[in-house]
């Protein structure tokens, strides 16, 4: 299997975090007014703008999330993973995920952990470097190092191809 | 190996003989849904897939609800996409604007769902259609990509809780008050990735439309699926609807469920969820004095007739508090012609109310009565997350439509006792 398809997710990321609490929805990830354009750049704009942070405005692209319980609950609209992740959001660790924003994120290509501890050992602006094929997640400022919940070898699957769609267009099935 | 209703559906629909809590399964799709927010992305992806056709022209249902009639040229691009792929596909089930209503109203009333159905949508209120018996779950467009091409979808079985109501529910407590009760007590998500059965004898009592409000909300407790076990209730709204064979199942007596709940409704009260969570839920009488600017009753939630049918014996003879703006929505046009022959239109028109086509409009935010800075509403929808009706500095609170109409003669949070009327 080749690993240099331009979709490819790349599987080792490095970044700064910023933190925010629990049951993140995806109103605040992205306001469901600006749901009549589907592109990804118009949508990024407008990414956590209901989030009162200064996330939506300093970020940069590669910097990760670090989250509570329930990341992603509410609507189904997968343009809140692609508003994260054309936003420049390489990686999401929440101590739990909404259930179908976790299938969102495997299907858009956008990668996300789950581990309650590193989410606890993790403050905001730390530097951080996250495994996606072990799981393993290095605090880069305290050298404390911590290990996610296991993801089905056929969700890495999904993650490495770029998504669902490269997925089946390169294996024939979802 | 005894199973849950959730549990026999998925097995029967992997070709499976059984199948226990977290095994990954390949399923058979019944119907796939799509509206204009979440298919556009689908079609993109349905055609980076390659595939000419979806993979049964009978069971992949466009529905343009969210900002249709169109609310603006954006929103018109997305709408046409639609069209033109419905046109595309010869879609038995393509809802043009006169015809559409609100997805989760439309597809159950159209005999389109049915139980026994394994129904997917990418639209997170699918759950909805559990009232039915069927399993029915919200994912994303990518995933509704796949199977219009594939007709298949992985999933993961889920764990069950068992809801057992018990006891009479008291005037003017329905559905909705019913699931925000439980969302108060279980949290946003005390059901995450689970299924939610619904069962007992006030269940057993319990009439369809409040039933669709139940299963609708499930999402908000993080499920899913919200799932009732069908009965004769559900025989007959199905019966005059459904065009194809159908299937009752049930729960095992010795099922396994992850955790048994029990709520005794003798005492509860109408429930409102107050600003900005589904889960922070208290009785109206609790409420103290919340004064509001807008009262909007519709939705998937709770734009039924009999919905209407509450609001317009509060509005009766009745207006709406200066300064509030009352919007009443109904979910289909088959609801909104019953509503005019039954004369709530009347009713509504004169309470100072303004009714607006089928859509979920202001729901989400989107158009029909979008608050402004610090504008607060109450509404019979499902979400009252910071910024969903509008403006990041406004509020939404969750109530039934009794609550809604009431609130929106008295000019504040209210329940319908309040103003002395009883309970037809
Ligand atoms: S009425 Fe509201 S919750 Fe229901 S489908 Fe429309 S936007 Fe979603």
């Amino acid at each position: 299997m080749s690993r240099s398809r331009e979709n490819d997710t790349p599987m080792v990321f490095k970044g700064t975090v910023w933190k925010f609490g629990h049951n993140i929805d995806t109103d605040v990830i992205i306001p469901a007014r600006y749901l009549n354009d589907s592109d990804p750049v118009s949508l990024a704009e407008h990414c956590m703008e209901n989030a009162n942070s200064g996330f939506s405005l300093k970020m940069k692209p590669g910097d990760l999330i670090a989250a509570g319980s329930n990341f992603g609950c509410g609507s189904s609209r997968e343009h809140a993973p692609i508003a994260l992740k054309a936003k420049g959001v390489s990686c999401i660790i929440a101590e739990t995920f909404a259930r179908i924003f976790y299938r969102n994120a495997f299907n858009t290509g956008l990668p996300i952990l789950e581990s309650r501890d590193a989410v606890m050992g993790i403050k905001e602006g730390d530097t951080i470097q996250v495994e996606l094929e072990t799981g393993r997640i290095l605090n880069l400022d305290t050298g404390r190092s911590f290990q996610a919940a296991p993801v089905p070898e056929f969700m890495r699957q999904i993650l490495k191809d770029g998504g669902l769609i490269p997925h089946i267009i390169r294996r024939g099935s979802g | 190996m005894p199973m849950t209703i959730t549990e026999k559906l998925l097995a029967d629909h992997a070709g499976l003989r059984e199948v226990f809590p977290g095994q990954l399964v390949h399923a058979t799709i019944d119907i796939a849904l799509g509206n204009d927010i979440t298919a556009p992305i689908a079609i993109k992806q349905f055609q980076k897939i390659g595939v000419k056709h979806v993979f049964d022209k009978d069971r992949v249902v466009l529905v343009p609800d969210h900002f249709a009639p169109n609310k603006d040229i954006q929103s018109a691009e997305q709408c046409r996409m639609l069209r033109e792929f419905s046109r595309e596909q010869h879609l038995t089930h393509y809802f043009e604007v006169g015809n559409a209503g609100i997805e989760h109203a439309l597809l159950p009333e159209k005999g389109i769902v049915l139980p026994g159905d394994l129904v997917i949508g990418a639209d997170s209120h699918t759950c909805t259609y559990g009232a039915l018996g069927a399993f029915a779950t919200g994912v994303g467009s990518t995933d509704l990509a796949a199977v219009m091409a594939t007709g298949k979808l992985w999933f993961k079985v889920p764990e069950s809780i068992k809801l057992i109501y018990t006891g009479r529910r008291r005037p003017w407590v329905g559905g909705k008050d019913l699931i925000l009760y439980t969302i108060g007590k279980m949290g946003v998500d005390g059901a995450r990735y689970q299924a939610m059965e619904f069962v007992g004898e006030t269940i057993r009592r319990l009439p369809m439309d409040d039933r669709f409000t139940m299963a609708n909300m499930a999402i908000e407790a993080g499920a899913k699926n919200g799932i009732f076990i069908p009965d004769p209730t559900t025989a007959a709204y199905v019966k005059r609807r459904a065009t194809r064979e159908f299937r009752f199942y049930r729960s095992d007596p010795k099922a396994i469920y992850r955790e048994v709940m029990e709520f005794n409704l003798d005492q509860i009260e109408p429930q409102v969820a107050l600003p900005h969570s589904p889960e922070n839920v208290r009785g109206i009488s609790e409420v103290g004095e919340i004064s509001i600017d807008q009262a909007v009753i519709g939705s998937c939630t709770n734009g039924r007739i009999s919905d209407l049918k509450q609001a317009a014996s509060i509005l009766k003879g009745k207006k709406a508090a200066p300064g509030v703006r009352l919007i009443i929505i109904p979910a289909t046009p088959s609801i909104y012609r019953e509503a005019m022959k039954k004369g709530y239109f009347d009713i509504f028109l004169n309470a100072g109310g303004v009714i607006s086509p089928p859509t979920c409009g202001p729901c989400l935010g989107g158009y029909m009565g979008v608050l402004g800075k610090g504008e607060r509403a109450v509404a019979t929808t499902n979400r009252n997350f910071i910024g969903r009706m509008g403006h990041q500095e406004s509020e939404v609170i969750l109530s039934n439509p009794s609550v809604a109409a009431a609130s929106a003669v008295l000019g504040r949070l209210a329940g319908p006792e309040e103003l002395g009327i009883e309970q037809e």
